[in-house]
Formats: structure tokens, C-alpha cells, sequence
């Protein structure tokens, strides 16, 4: 049997809106229906963490979301970080600069946790942020430096000095 | 893509009971971070489905007339870790369910998923055991609430009649439950994130004006058994008793008579028994501590 359904939702500040198969997940939807393909495909069950999205600014892996749930609301994906001619956010930039990249599978969803820990305007322990971070599967690089970048951009966007 | 049969959407608690009365044979998912993945692995896989997960009327944690704190089944972990009045009254309810998977799970996945669920390792089980909450199920015929222990019947079966269109609204914690009272959780596991607990460990204490005394010790376990279990041997100890040093031996050593863990892959029944006295002792220091008392 199959079951459509339209789904009215704002994607990176725009309003759209799309018919979606029932049994989609966000995923499904962001990667097929708008290509959004910073939103990866990982281990689909919630673990990894390569789908993550924010959803009403919170953080959610998109592969255990049902894309009619997105109905009304308000998704962001790394693809609205960018400013209109490409310019990369700071927070991707000091994913570069830290070399918090080595595969960059799993750099999306980390990197839209942050923006959800940056949007917070707190300073966080070391172990809060690991924490806060602990949601996302890193094969490649260690957390080490993904932590650095995430610790030294809310360094600066508090206007603080850093500790290292 | 999910294999699903079909997907029916609540709108609101009336047409969640109906949807759940015209199909009896359809699961319920709310924050789905557990349905989807059995789903996803094919336990679940070719069954019908329905989501209550828009009806906010089931979100949000409040005061109701009775001053029982009122914990909408759908909210999530992270929202009632970070709710003033959580954190006000029974800020162990808060911790504990900030051990829950991951940031993102916790997002997710709700108080009510969690409990409806009725497996014994649920981070919200023992908190909600040792508070004495009470489960608040809505139906054709109107609302059932019973305490949380008689909620659960055995392991992956909770006392829901489906065939009266019944889910859960709400988690109640009485006033004569989280009044003067506090509490501590400790989550035993391999790591930290992403984990399911080995053991958890939930003790709540009530003490007397002069904080010398016990007035009232709670204490309850998560996979010390099928189910989510309270340690009557160790509660009878505590309760009455002035507090010190060799109390909190005498407490924890009880513990024995009561919990019936098993062996699994995760940890041996041997290990988990040997935990359990270590971490009632803990949570109890911790409780008479956050209460105001003095080992």
C-alpha cells in the first residue's frame, strides 16, 4: 500500500514544501526530495549521528525522524550555514584550521551539534562539551581536534580568551 | 524508507484513542527512537504504526491542582532535564534521563516511550519506581491512573488495555512523594554515551528537621530484575534509623535480599550483585547529602 501525504516545513529559511512517502524518514526526504546531501547515511539507527539536523534549533538525527513529522517546522542543515556566495561559517572554518576533517562523513552532523552548542552563548567545560558531542561517531580523526574547533569558536564568539 | 504497513497520524489524545480502537493490530510511536529501530531491523518490520508524536497537548511538565508535578508522556529527555520545576523538586528525575543514548536521543526520545517500553534498563524506570510516580493512561472510558509498579507486568509488557483505545497521557509524582525529599541515580555502564545500563541505581531520602535521621529512604533498581524493582529489605533499614557510617553498610548490604539480577552478554549476575551494594551505598550518601545531612 503506499501513503502520500504533503509536508509543509522551512528548510534552511525557506518555506517549502513537498508530497512525501509516509515511510520516509527526514533523511529520505532532505537527501532525496530537496538534495540535500550533507545529511548523510550512516548507520540509520540513531548511533552515528551523520544525519544530524536541527529541528526548532535543537539537535536530531534525521534517520529515526519520520519526514511527516517535519510538518511546520523549522530544519536547518549545514547547507544554511554558508553565507550567499559560499562563504563557510566559522565554525566550518575552524573544522578546517583545527584539521577536525580527515573522511569528513561524519563532519555535517558534528558540525550542526555545534551550531546548536554555539547558539546556547555559553562557555562549557571541556567535559561538558565532550558531552554535548558525544552523539557523534568520529572514525578518522580522534574528537581531539573536532573538540579543539568546537572549544576555540565558542572561545571567540564569547569574546573570550582561550585556555589552552 | 521504513517498512511500514501504514501510518495513521494522531492529532489530538480523542483521535489517538479511536485510530488505536479501529486498529487494534498498529503499534504506538512517539519519539520512535526505539520503535524505528526495531523497525529498521525487522522486529517491527511490516506493521502499522500510530504516531502520537504531534499532539503537543502531551508535551510540557507542570503543577496540576493536586500539586502533583504532571509530566506530559511525549516530553523529552532533554526538556525535563531542563525543567525549572524537575529541577526544583526532583532534580534525580533530570540526571537520570541526561544518561540516556546521546544528545540527539535525547531529543527524541520520550518519558512516556521509555516507560511504555517496560524494559528494565530504562534510565526514567528506577527514578520513577523510587518517587512512587503514577501512570496516567487515557481510554474510551476515560483515565486509569496507577502507580508505576503495578504498571509494569513483566519484561516488555506494561498494563495498557489496547482494546479500551488506552496510551499514556501522563506521569504524575505526588506531593507527599517529592516534598522535603532528595534523591540520586548512578547509571553503571561500559562508557558514558550511547549506552544501555548494566545497572542503575535510584535512592531518595526524606530527613528529619534536625537532618540526624531517616524519615523515609526509597530506593529502587533498573535490571536488578525483568522489571524495574523497589528493595523493601533496604528501605525497612534505613527508615527510622540515625544516620552514620555503618547505616550505610547495614542499607546497602540489604539490598541482597531483595534484587535477582541476571546473567547476560552485558554483565554476569555475580558482577551486577557486587555493584548493587556499592551503588545503594553511593546514592544513599549522596541523597543525605543533598538533603542537608552529615555522615
Amino acid at each position: 500500500m503506499s501513503q502520500y501525504k504533503v509536508v509543509h516545513c522551512n528548510i534552511n529559511g525557506k518555506d517549502v514544501e513537498k508530497v512525501v512517502d509516509v515511510r520516509a524518514s527526514l533523511t529520505d526526504m532532505l537527501r532525496n526530495e530537496y538534495h540535500l546531501t550533507s545529511v548523510k547515511k550512516g548507520c540509520e539507527v540513531g548511533e552515528c549521528g551523520a544525519c544530524n539536523v536541527l529541528i526548532d534549533g535543537e539537535a536530531f538525527n534525521s534517520c529515526i525522524y519520520l519526514a511527516v513529522w517535519a510538518e511546520g517546522k523549522h530544519i536547518r542543515t549545514l547547507e544554511g550555514l554558508v553565507g550567499p556566495n559560499g562563504e563557510l561559517s566559522d565554525i566550518q572554518q575552524a573544522f578546517i584550521d583545527e584539521t577536525a576533517i580527515q573522511c569528513g562523513f561524519c563532519t555535517p552532523g558534528f558540525i550542526m551539534t555545534a551550531v546548536e552548542i554555539l547558539e546556547a552563548n555559553t562557555l562549557y567545560t571541556d567535559d561538558e562539551l565532550r558531552k554535548l558531542l558525544s552523539g557523534h561517531l568520529c572514525r578518522c580523526t580522534g574528537y581531539e581536534n573536532i573538540l579543539r574547533a568546537v572549544k576555540k569558536t565558542m572561545y571567540r564568539r564569547l569574546g573570550k580568551e582561550i585556555d589552552f | 524508507m521504513y517498512d511500514m504497513k501504514a501510518l495513521y497520524e494522531a492529532e489530538s489524545v480523542e483521535h489517538a484513542i479511536q485510530l488505536r480502537l479501529e486498529h487494534p493490530e498498529a503499534q504506538i510511536i512517539a519519539g520512535g527512537s526505539d520503535v524505528l529501530v526495531q523497525m529498521r531491523e525487522g522486529r517491527r518490520a511490516g506493521k502499522e504504526l500510530i504516531s502520537i508524536y504531534m499532539i503537543d497537548e502531551m508535551r510540557g511538565i507542570s503543577i496540576d491542582k493536586d500539586e502533583n508535578i504532571r509530566i506530559g508522556s511525549l516530553t523529552s529527555f532533554s526538556h525535563i532535564t531542563r525543567d525549572p520545576i524537575i529541577q526544583k523538586y526532583i532534580n534525580v528525575l533530570g540526571e537520570a534521563v541526561d544518561q540516556v543514548g546521546s544528545p540527539q536521543i535525547r531529543n527524541i526520545g520520550t518519558i512516556g516511550g521509555n516507560t511504555c517500553n517496560g524494559v528494565t534498563s530504562a534510565d526514567s524506570a528506577s527514578t520513577l519506581h523510587a518517587w512512587e510516580a503514577i501512570v496516567e493512561l487515557t481510554g474510551k472510558n476515560g483515565v486509569r491512573r496507577i502507580p508505576i509498579k503495578d504498571f509494569y507486568i513483566k519484561a516488555g509488557t506494561v498494563d495498557i488495555h489496547a482494546e479500551e483505545g488506552e496510551i499514556q497521557t501522563a506521569i504524575l509524582i505526588p506531593k507527599t512523594s517529592y516534598e522535603n525529599t532528595y534523591g540520586h541515580y548512578i547509571k553503571y555502564g561500559m562508557r558514558n554515551a550511547m549506552e544501555i545500563a548494566s545497572l542503575g541505581c535510584s535512592v531518595n531520602v526524606r530527613l528529619s528537621e534536625d537532618k540526624r535521621t531517616i524519615e523515609r529512604a526509597r530506593i529502587a533498581y533498573g535490571v536488578a530484575g525483568p522489571v524495574p524493582m523497589r528493595v523493601p529489605s533496604a528501605e525497612s533499614v534505613a527508615n527510622g534509623s540515625v544516620i552514620s557510617e555503618s547505616l550505610l553498610d547495614e542499607f546497602a548490604l540489604a539490598v541482597l535480599n531483595d534484587i535477582n539480577p541476571r546473567n547476560s552478554w552485558r554483565a554476569s549476575r555475580d558482577f551486577r550483585l557486587h555493584i548493587a551494594v556499592e551503588m545503594a551505598k553511593r546514592c544513599l550518601a549522596e541523597s543525605i547529602k543533598r538533603a542537608g545531612g552529615v555522615i
